[in-house]
């Protein structure tokens, strides 16, 4: 398996560290309801098709990148730096 | 037989091999299979199940029968294909399952035992008794079970791994793939060649024929050498690429030293990564054999063997020679002898309609119904459109039609197509994004068409114009009629190497294992090492014809990698003993191992256990010494392998207030505060000290377990939730090298060494100060929870500090401390590690709620206070002292005294022990139910691992100096 780093290229996937859904970007507020840090945290869609999530690039640049795959086709369909998309921000 | 002035052998240099205790010559550039072959030896091994006497069947990597034991090295490398296996002075070779010789073998009496021992017996015969199952029959089994042995101890033989990179991937040297590899590498392109066989060349080193009016061994060595002088172009002999992963990787096995009888400089195999932009697959194709009685035995061999044996080695392996096949295609092995000077005593040709007009005997609709010879055929019988009868040959070819080479396309859970005209599953295009079939693999089968396709798939896939002329070939049409198996009394083979036969099939497919998935675990067919590459298509033509479906319905087993057996060693190289991780040492780590101290690895950095002094036998006389030397004066200990993170930027204050549950902007400069840092979910991630050395500028500690995971959640937060803040970190863990000096006499020692004496520096400070004009970090932080600081200096200058630092510390009485003495240190203080934060473990647990700051977000904060997380149903850090001197143990639970001792009761667990020389007792870390509220209570551990069971007291985790008096002092 191979992702496409926007800052390093195509690399392999053992530079990288899996971590989970993109719903992790997603942080409620500190007074959001029990419900949304639930949500957030632990509740998980398992889609067979198009999936998103963040890899870092652990061994590279260091980036967190938000990536768009197929889990049945195994396809990488876009990467994006977590930091470049809109609203990364405070 | 060794036919003269044939072949693509070198006849100048001899070779000297044994097989079977017993010494042959062969040339350079034999096989095992053709020198053993030109010797006259057709025995070569025995069948797995019924021990049949066995030769080779075919001239490559899919060899099911040749399978021989290879001794070199100090090892034992069972089930090398004899065909694979290059010959070289000083190889032994020996044969494998058979006992005691390969001609008389015990166990061929299983071949007498047949009917009892057809496809599932093993699920049928050995049910009764019950009892006998584990005790007698599985041992039998297993004895009488598998094929070589491995020698029972390590291998410690070289094998190596590599990575490389191409625009186009071509997989197979035959017509195809140099065409392909030629067009791609005159375009420019980065092209990676690689071929199983030690010569390049494929079918055309074999097959005889005329490409652009030369012999197409020629041809194919002239393109081989254009190619060879390309920079853009790497050659890949010896090369078999075994399996596609996703975009664009495939891994390769490289036989790199197998050939040669002394290696010292090179590795016995290399597994490779290949990732390519593009590949082409030109494997080519596979000839299958037909099923009929008996049609097991030594001398009979597969046509396009015979074909490669004649051409590329200049053996004739029979004398008299008979040719059963459904194609046209084989008649030309059988010219080829002819020409040769071999007599073909028949051609048995199964259409009912072929061409009777050769330089032999032709009979058609012709079948072989059954075959002589033991240890070697000696006749065949034959009933044909005219009648019967019997011949005399001592080889029988085969010629079934061919499977294209496949494998590769389906290693992502694709399955092929069936064509029907050619009586063969295709490549379905686009399974494998990027892999490309091309030629035989292709299902096409003449040179010319081959030649064709691999310049046209090249030009195809990489999108280009400017193409190279294609030479003259050969284009005769392939015709074929199926025929997979004649019918019969008798056992007819499919899987030669599982010995499975047309009956086994049949047999599934009447007990309801009719799906082909199921026919396969319950017959064995294609689970022997070929992988049924001889078979699958054959059985599952069968089973078919079983069930009444037609075989795209009764479909293929899933394809899997590797396409050939891989050594573990050679997936595995590099990583056996040291290899196996990497390891960071200490800028410390000589003058410790000078010292004697035992290390022992902390992740992957080694640390010193203990420093032994003479008249120490053990290491607890020495840890306690240690112990003692920091409480009464001072100690040294190598602190470097702390991760530790240099933020910098305006909102670095804003940062770190987001990821540690205390304020951080809020402390003035120079001094250091204590963090703790929470997970998302509220549960404990790290802690750790933080000073701030300017305005804007903190360096951050973190545990040595947690350093990376640390810097990739810092990583996160920043990217994700606060990108745009003014902010820059990076890890510095290895440029600084930091050390502990702790005790009461720490402040004297480090007075001795500064430049300049130490003013007020009163607990948790930090600040510059030089050591002979070296800038370093004084930190005023205590783990031991004595007065203590730590002093950083440039990497470069580590070892001479260390040195210095041990050296002025055994001045005053003291010295260097290891990993043991420091565990005492901090338990007696109450002090955690990720021992207590092992990830299940809350802020309230462990009695730092309170450092969750209430007027401002953190990462974990609002999670923290979730139901469950808190409350007196906890397990709750409390300390343990042993109310005895017995020993106790982490990892030992907890019961109050008097229940009985079980899961339900159980009250919670150990995380630390030790001996504590400082107040001359057992003490323990634990987690305890509601344990704050039970401090003076008694509490029973028990350890069944250790057999012990020991009342302690429960009490403060802080054991020592619980004001604090000492850090301050």
């Amino acid at each position: 398996m191979r992702l496409i780093c926007p800052l390093c290229g195509p690399r392999d996937r053992r530079e990288f560290y899996y971590s989970g859904s993109e719903d992790y970007l997603n942080r409620p507020t500190p007074d959001a309801p029990a419900e949304a840090w639930d949500d957030m945290l632990h509740l998980r869609d398992n889609p067979a098709g198009v999936t998103r999530d963040l890899w870092y690039h652990e061994t590279g640049c260091g980036s967190w990148l938000l990536v768009t795959r197929s889990t049945t086709t195994h396809e990488i369909l876009a990467t994006e730096r977590v930091a470049d998309r809109k609203g990364a921000g405070a | 037989m060794r036919l003269a002035d044939k072949g693509l052998i070198d006849r100048s240099k001899l070779v000297t091999f044994t097989f079977d205790g017993r010494s042959y010559v062969g040339f350079a550039g034999d096989s095992l299979a053709s020198a053993l072959l030109a010797n006259g030896v057709k025995l070569m091994g025995r069948s797995f199940k019924y021990h049949r006497p066995r030769g080779v069947l075919t001239a490559g990597s899919e060899e099911p029968n040749a399978l021989v034991e290879v001794l070199d090295d100090g090892q034992q490398t069972p089930n090398t294909r004899a065909t694979v296996q290059e010959i070289h002075d000083g190889l032994v070779a020996r044969s494998q399952n058979r006992w005691p010789n390969l001609r008389w073998d015990m166990l061929s009496i299983n071949d007498l035992a047949a009917p009892f021992l057809s496809a599932g017996f093993y699920y049928k015969t050995f049910m009764w008794p019950r009892a006998f199952w584990e005790g007698i029959y599985e041992p039998l089994i297993r004895r009488a079970a598998g094929l070589g042995k491995l020698l029972p101890k390590h291998d410690t033989a070289d094998y190596d791994r590599a990575f490389a990179f191409c625009d186009l991937l071509v997989i197979g040297s035959g017509p195809t793939g140099l065409m392909a590899a030629l067009t791609a590498a005159k375009a420019g392109r980065d092209v990676i060649l690689a071929e199983e066989d030690h010569m390049m060349g494929g079918r055309l080193l074999s097959d005889d024929g005329q490409i652009g009016g030369m012999a197409s061994a020629d041809w194919a060595n002239a393109t081989i050498a254009t190619l060879r002088a390309m920079p853009n172009v790497r050659l890949m002999p010896r090369t078999t690429v075994v399996g596609a992963y996703d975009h664009g990787t495939y891994s390769a096995l490289e036989r790199v030293g197998l050939h040669v009888a002394h290696r010292p400089h090179l590795p016995r195999e290399c597994f490779w990564r290949i990732v390519a932009g593009q590949t082409i697959l030109a494997t080519g194709a596979l000839e299958r054999p037909i099923a009929f009685r008996n049609n097991d035995r030594p001398g009979i061999m597969l046509a396009g063997a015979v074909q490669t044996y004649l051409n590329r080695y200049g053996v004739a392996p029979g004398r008299r020679v008979t040719l059963f096949a459904n194609n046209d295609g084989a008649r030309i092995v059988a010219r080829q002898l002819m020409a040769a000077g071999v007599k073909v005593a028949a051609i048995l040709d199964s259409r009912p309609v072929a061409s009777v007009i050769e330089d032999c005997p032709v009979y058609i609709d012709a079948r072989v119904t059954d075959t002589k010879g033991r240890h070697g055929l000696t006749s065949i019988s034959v009933s044909h459109a005219a009648g019967s009868m019997e011949v005399e040959t001592d080889l029988l070819m085969l010629s079934g039609g061919w499977n294209p080479l496949l494998h590769l396309t389906c290693h992502q859970n694709g399955r092929p197509v069936w064509r029907e005209d050619i009586a063969a599953f295709v490549p379905k295009p686009g399974m494998i994004p990027g892999l490309t079939a091309a030629g035989s693999a292709n299902g096409v089968f003449s040179t010319a068409e081959c030649l064709a396709q691999g310049r046209d798939t090249a030009a195809a896939v990489l999108g280009l114009a400017d193409l190279p002329d294609l030479p003259h070939a050969e284009a005769a049409p392939y015709a074929i009629q199926p025929f997979w198996a004649v019918p019969g009394e008798g056992r007819a083979w499919l899987d030669f190497a599982n010995d499975v036969t047309v009956k086994d099939v049949k047999l599934s497919a009447q007990e309801g294992y009719v799906s082909v998935e199921h026919m396969k675990r319950y017959t064995t067919q294609g689970m022997a090492p070929d992988q049924g590459k001889n078979s699958n298509v054959g059985a599952l033509a069968v089973l078919a014809d079983a069930t009444g479906r037609g075989i795209p319905e009764t479909g293929t087993t899933t394809f899997r990698p590797p396409y050939v057996p891989v050594s573990i060693a050679a997936m595995g190289a590099g990583g056996r003993g040291v290899g196996f991780a990497p390891q960071r040492f200490l800028t410390s780590d000589q003058a410790s191992r000078d010292r004697g101290a035992p290390m022992i690895e902390a992740g992957l950095w080694y640390r010193p256990s203990y420093f032994p002094k003479p008249g120490e036998s053990t290491w607890r006389e020495a840890c306690d010494r240690e112990v003692m030397m920091v409480r009464q004066t001072v100690g040294v200990a190598d602190v470097s392998t702390l991760g530790k993170i240099d933020i910098q930027g305006r909102d670095a204050a804003r940062f770190l207030d987001l990821v540690y549950t205390g304020t951080f902007s809020t402390l003035p400069v120079g001094r250091v505060r204590y963090g703790l840092m929470l997970r998302e979910d509220g549960l404990v991630m790290d802690d750790g000290t933080t000073a701030r050395l300017g305005e804007n500028h903190y360096l951050m500690t973190t545990t040595t377990a947690a350093a990376g995971q640390v810097m990739r959640h810092l990583d996160f937060v920043h990217q994700a939730y606060c990108a745009d803040y003014d902010l820059r970190f990076i890890s510095v863990t290895e440029s600084w090298a930091q050390f502990a000096v702790a005790g009461p006499k720490a402040r004297q020692l480090l007075n001795s060494l500064l430049d300049q004496p130490l003013g007020d520096f009163p607990f948790m400070s930090c600040g510059e100060v030089t050591i002979e004009g070296v800038k370093a970090r004084l930190f005023r932080i205590s783990f031991s929870g004595e007065e203590g600081y730590e002093i950083a200096v440039p990497t470069p200058y580590g070892e001479s500090l260390f040195r210095d630092l041990v050296a002025r510390a055994e001045t005053l009485g003291g010295g260097p401390y290891g990993m043991e003495a420091l565990n005492v240190l901090r338990i007696e203080k109450g002090l955690i590690t990720h021992a207590e934060i092992h990830g299940r473990v809350t802020a309230f647990d462990i009695g730092a709620q309170k450092m969750i700051a209430t007027k401002k977000d953190c990462i974990g904060k609002a999670s923290s206070t979730r139901p469950g997380l808190t409350g007196p149903e906890r397990e709750q850090m409390v300390g343990l002292r042993a109310l005895s001197d017995q020993p106790i143990g982490a990892g030992a639970h907890l019961f109050t005294p008097g229940d009985k001792v079980n899961r339900e009761n159980g009250q919670g667990y150990v995380t630390s022990v030790c001996y504590s020389p400082t107040l001359s007792s057992w003490l323990g870390l634990a987690f305890l139910k509601d344990g704050r509220a039970r401090h003076g209570q008694q509490i029973r551990l028990v350890d069944h691992m250790r057999k012990t069971d020991v009342l302690c007291e429960v009490c403060d985790p802080v054991f020592h100096d619980p004001e604090g008096g000492k850090l301050r002092a």
